[in-house]
């Protein structure tokens, strides 16, 4: 009986200590980022729950197991074998049951959270969101506007309404938690309350192809007034900026093409437009173009028609369809860009 | 040993000359960047290998073998070079053409074996069958479309039907070229054949052709399995270093290679990565299954042995298919080749869709040939509840091998067929949805794992009682969850789904589900725990690779419930918290035992031992090294590190942690290369070992090693319980006497002369 009482000490300090180490790391900001939204404290409330469970049950095993190594060994010179029991019907019935048992707790508390996360405030605010290789775009049709950014009010529940223009792409934003596929040929949901202030990042979750690494965009979390503020200023600004210039620059937003073309000069998935106009490009086939209206029209209609050497060919841009007036309202962007 | 040291000597003279010829030849042609890096890497490793061998064996066979692995290489070169030149349209020569690239690999490839075997070998006459096959098909299509006018050339000098036709005709050359199938030609024309034909081979040689002996298969197995886990954990060692620190080191985007750049290389890698271990696991699993089932029967050899040579040797050209695929183009998919990103990928996804697709016909039969052998071929008295335990968890993994795998490759071959011929089942804009490939996906590929996984449980399991000499706590128990595991595994598969926009309420009963599996695992983990409680342990190195399994499992099993309860999963999915986790449950319940068994086997295979404190330098090597890696992975992962990119952002700190995690798998290889340097070495040089090396009561220690080649001379009855350590005068197997046994084999050879 000795055995037990020891290793069932042991159990117990050290399930005590795993545990206690794990919530250090997790108050520590090591095992979780910040909570910034509502769907995020349950979620982290679930996880508590497991990593009591896994240090518990960790606990149980290894504990008389590394015992057993130690005192079970087998001495010097000992040349007999192990005592003879094959087995105790009571004691599988209840390590089957009680696993039974716990495993139903967890399955009930896991949907328990799952409803949490889901609960639906008739009010949010509805966002449209468009995925495409490699970009985000942001749409608010209650105001018309076009964005990048991801601009959310504070402790205002919000619904993405999320589509995708190719592949399968997954709208995660860590400090949110939650995370949810766009799946091309249907409209998915995404329901988020934040409620911390703050500037965070969506990340495509699901590998959609050679700069999956980099499709991010910012995200920001403002209080309600500020948040207004955003909306005034974006409509102001789509408002007065009618030149062809501003209008291509909506353009570009609209249609995702700054998620690989940089207007800064970095190099992402396609040849950045920083002071590309009226310079001279090389070609994957060893010939020198000159970028001006025509070449920049034939590789927004026909993206394969002349590849820059250096980039992927087939290239993983598609095709778009623009009017003359849209192509040259984007040129006209691009010649600023300098 | 003083050969050995010879052959270091010349290996580290080869490689050094081989980086010197390589930086020659680049400079000479002032190719690319890539080829810079490339070209010297590639030629120190091929001659630094010829020349160790030329030094420690001499002018042997292996060094013949790269001899003309180089000679092959560069007969491949050149006619790739040309190849390509035709198709740019006599452009200029580009040295760094994918299908040169291809030529190398296929020529040498094949080549090596050439000078090995020779040209009578089974395995070159296979490979050089596939590449004629590959070229007949691939021809065959650009003729068609020749006379139709179509396009005739592609971006790899084939078109991609072209591939498509030239790879599938190429396995069946493989497969009709090196003469595993050719006895059911021979009973269809009416010819009688052998019962074994290997007779015709000694030594080594019988390892490069087809035998029907399950010793021989299970060791040509392993040996293809041990080749794959290099290969893929090369690839591993490639992407991790590359993620040591957050930017582009050198994945770069301007790099070129096999047609891809730098992050495209880098998705290829990771994607083969995932696929060549699963290949590379389903081969361990059949290696160790073929060695040991039959023994621990007491049958003479698996119920179908042609159909078993068969499933073996299939599986060759489809890791050759699958290794074409890097060249090809590569692929962005991630092993689990979703579409819509599937169907726009390069031509090298059909290439590794179809070596899926073949690997998938090994696995299917070798399968059918288990659960038919257990049913049919035990021993006298050996009732199902006085089987080895392993053979329980041998047939709990065919029953799932055999009825599951066909949805993978149905899976695959719908993209294929979607690509080919433009069937949108999973286009959205033709009435697709993409969503049901991932059901359909899923369907085999979560059970999969219990494949992976369940011979490993079996292994510490009956590798427990030996080394604790102390019976297998609670028999029945261990036997019923690996079954109830197989059972519960085919119903969890949306649990892969959470957060892919399947329906949202479907996604409870899936966690129920899912989360029920802890219940036999978890008996598992008790009964060993009950095991070894009370015994007499001692440690020798296949023991302590059986007690790390266990932890290492015990860590990937409690770090699966998070993942089943959906609303932490939504924040789990696709991040390095899974990776860790996966890696988890496979080292446990594959790597660790996988290790065990062939340090336990290897006596009864070689008749030697391997090297004890080079196999326990291996454990304490990778042990730790290996929960730094799974850790680390998991802690990161939480904190916001996708799974799959080859590049994260600075901002979140991961850089640190990221190079322990590269150092962490670095360490992991140097102890998986101890283990090669010891697994080869030990054939040869290792200490004898003919007897009851571990003191076993199964009956394959109860007679001399290396086994005997029809295996037990008198046939043995089963008298008791197998593991009834402890308990005095009991015996689990006896063996029939002389004249018992003439009755018995006149009954056998009736049988055997009924079964193909």
């Amino acid at each position: 009986m000795g055995h037990f009482v020891i290793v069932g000490i042991l159990v117990i300090v050290f399930a005590v200590l795993t545990y206690f180490g794990l919530d250090v790391a997790g108050v520590a900001r090591q095992m979780h980022p910040v909570e910034a939204s509502l769907q995020s404290v349950s979620i982290d409330w679930m996880w508590n729950w497991e990593i009591i469970a896994i240090s518990f049950l960790f606990a149980l095993i290894v504990v008389p197991m590394a015992y057993s190594m130690i005192v079970f060994r087998r001495k010097k010179g000992d040349t007999g074998e192990g005592e003879h029991f094959e087995g105790n019907t009571t004691l599988e019935i209840v390590w089957t049951v009680v696993p039974l048992f716990i495993v139903l707790v967890f399955a009930y508390m896991g949907s328990y959270s799952l409803s949490e996360i889901r609960r639906v405030d008739p009010n949010a605010v509805v966002i449209k969101v468009k995925a495409q290789q490699f970009a985000w775009t942001f749409e608010y049709p209650e105001y018309g506007i076009f964005s990048n950014e991801l601009h959310l009010p504070v402790d205002q529940q919000v619904v993405l309404k999320m589509e995708s223009a190719d592949v399968i792409h997954s709208f995660w934003v860590p400090e949110f938690r939650v995370k949810q596929d766009v799946v091309p040929g249907r409209v998915t949901e995404y329901r988020i309350t934040p409620i911390l202030v703050g500037d965070y990042k969506v990340r495509c979750a699901e590998l959609c192809g050679t700069s999956h690494a980099y499709m991010q965009n910012a995200v920001i979390v403002d209080e309600q007034n500020v948040y207004d503020a955003w909306i005034a200023e974006q409509q102001a600004i789509a408002l007065a900026n009618q030149t062809p210039a501003g209008i291509g620059q909506r353009l570009t937003v609209k249609n995702g093409c700054t998620g690989c073309h940089s207007i800064d000069g970095s190099p992402l998935t396609g040849p950045t437009w920083f002071g590309i106009f009226g310079e001279e490009v090389k070609l994957a086939d060893g010939t020198v173009v000159e970028v001006d209206d025509a070449y920049v029209a034939e590789s927004i209609l026909d993206p394969n028609a002349k590849i820059v050497e250096g980039y992927p060919a087939p290239s993983l841009m598609p095709a778009y369809t623009f009017t003359e007036t849209e192509i040259a309202n984007i040129i006209a962007y691009i010649k600023t860009l300098k | 040993m003083k050969p050995t040291l010879r052959g270091f000597l010349f290996l580290v003279v080869g490689a050094l000359l081989g980086y010197a010829l390589g930086v020659g030849i680049v400079s000479l042609i002032a190719g690319s960047l890539t080829l810079v890096a490339l070209v010297p890497i590639l030629l120190a490793t091929s001659i630094g290998l010829m020349a160790f061998f030329w030094g420690a064996t001499g002018n042997s066979a292996i060094t013949k073998g790269f001899i003309w692995l180089n000679l092959g290489g560069v007969i491949g070169f050149v006619v790739g070079l040309l190849l390509d030149f035709i198709i740019t349209g006599f452009r200029g020569l580009n040295w760094n053409a994918p299908v040169a690239s291809l030529f190398v690999l296929l020529f040498g490839f094949t080549a090596f074996f050439w000078g090995l075997a020779g040209y009578r070998a089974a395995i070159t006459r296979g490979l050089v069958s596939q590449i004629l096959g590959t070229l007949i098909g691939a021809i065959f299509v650009t003729l068609i479309r020749v006379l139709m006018g179509l396009e005739w050339k592609g971006a790899f000098f084939f078109t991609e039907p072209a591939w498509v036709l030239g790879a599938f005709v190429g396995v069946l050359f493989f497969i009709a070229g090196n003469g595993s199938a050719s006895d059911w030609f021979k009973w269809a024309r009416g010819i009688d054949t052998p019962e074994h034909h290997e007779e015709h081979y000694s030594g080594w040689e019988k390892y490069f052709n087809v035998s029907l002996d399950h010793k021989v298969i299970g060791i040509q197995y392993t040996i293809t399995a041990l080749l794959l886990i290099s290969i893929g954990g090369l690839f591993a060692l490639i992407f991790r270093t590359e993620l040591a620190a957050s930017q582009l080191q050198f994945l770069t985007v301007d790099m070129k290679l096999f047609g891809q750049n730098g992050p495209q290389l880098y998705n290829t890698f990771m994607s083969l990565h995932g696929m060549i271990m699963i290949v590379s696991i389903l081969l361990g699993v059949a290696g160790i299954i073929n060695y040991a089932v039959p023994l621990l029967l007491g049958a003479q050899d698996m119920a179908f042995p042609r159909l078993n040579a068969f499933s073996f040797w299939i599986a060759v050209p489809a890791a050759v298919l699958l290794l074409m695929s890097l060249i090809l183009g590569g692929f962005d998919t991630g092993w689990t080749g979703y579409p819509p990103l599937s169907a726009k990928a390069p031509v090298g996804i059909q290439m590794f869709f179809l070596g899926v697709f073949t690997a998938g016909w090994s696995s299917i039969l070798g399968a059918l040939n288990v659960v038919a052998t257990v049913i049919r071929m035990r021993a006298k008295g050996m009732t199902a509840m006085r089987m080895p335990i392993f053979v329980w968890a041998a047939v709990a993994t065919s029953i799932i091998a055999m009825t599951a795998t066909q949805l993978i490759g149905l899976s695959f071959q719908l993209v294929m067929f979607q690509r080919l011929f433009g069937m949108g089942f999973f286009d959205p804009a033709k009435g697709g949805n993409p969503v049901l490939f991932q059901h359909l996906f899923w369907f085999y590929s979560h059970p999969a794992v219990y494949v992976f996984v369940l011979p490993g449980l079996g292994v510490i399991s009956e590798l427990l009682p030996v080394f604790a000499r102390k019976p297998l706590f609670g028999y029945r128990w261990i036997a019923m969850s690996s079954m109830g595991i197989a059972l519960v595994g085919f119903v969890v598969w949306a649990h892969h789904m959470f957060t892919s926009g399947m329906n949202e309420y479907l996604r409870v009963p899936f966690m129920y589900s899912t989360l029920l599996v802890a219940i036999p695992t978890g008996v598992k983990f008790f009964s060993w725990v009950a095991t070894i409680w009370k015994g007499k342990l001692t440690y020798p190195t296949p023991m302590l690779f059986v007690l790390g399994a266990i932890v290492v499992f015990l860590l990937g099993g409690l770090t699966g419930p998070p993942n089943a309860a959906i609303s932490v999963d939504l924040h789990l999915h696709d991040t390095y918290f899974i990776v860790g986790h996966f890696h988890d449950t496979i080292f446990g319940g594959f790597v660790f035992p996988f290790f065990a068994a062939l340090y336990y086997w290897f006596p009864k295979a070689t008749g030697r031992r391997m090297n004890e404190t080079l196999g326990k330098i291996h454990f304490w090597l990778m042990t730790p090294s290996f929960f730094v890696l799974t850790l680390g992975m998991m802690q990161i992962g939480l904190l916001g590190m996708r799974r799959r990119i080859v590049d994260y952002d600075v901002e979140l700190g991961f850089d640190s942690t990221h190079l322990v995690l590269t150092i962490a798998g670095y360490l992991i290889g140097l102890s998986v290369l101890i283990f090669f340097y010891n697994f080869f070495n030990s054939i040869k040089n290792g200490e004898k070992a003919e007897g009851n090396l571990w003191n076993s009561r199964s009956p394959e220690w109860q007679v001399p090693s290396p086994m005997p080649t029809h295996n037990y001379e008198q046939p043995f009855e089963v008298v008791g319980e197998p593991y009834d350590y402890g308990l005095a005068g009991s015996k689990y197997v006896e063996f029939i006497a002389p004249q018992q046994k003439a009755n018995i084999n006149k009954g056998e050879e009736s049988y055997v002369t009924h079964t193909g």
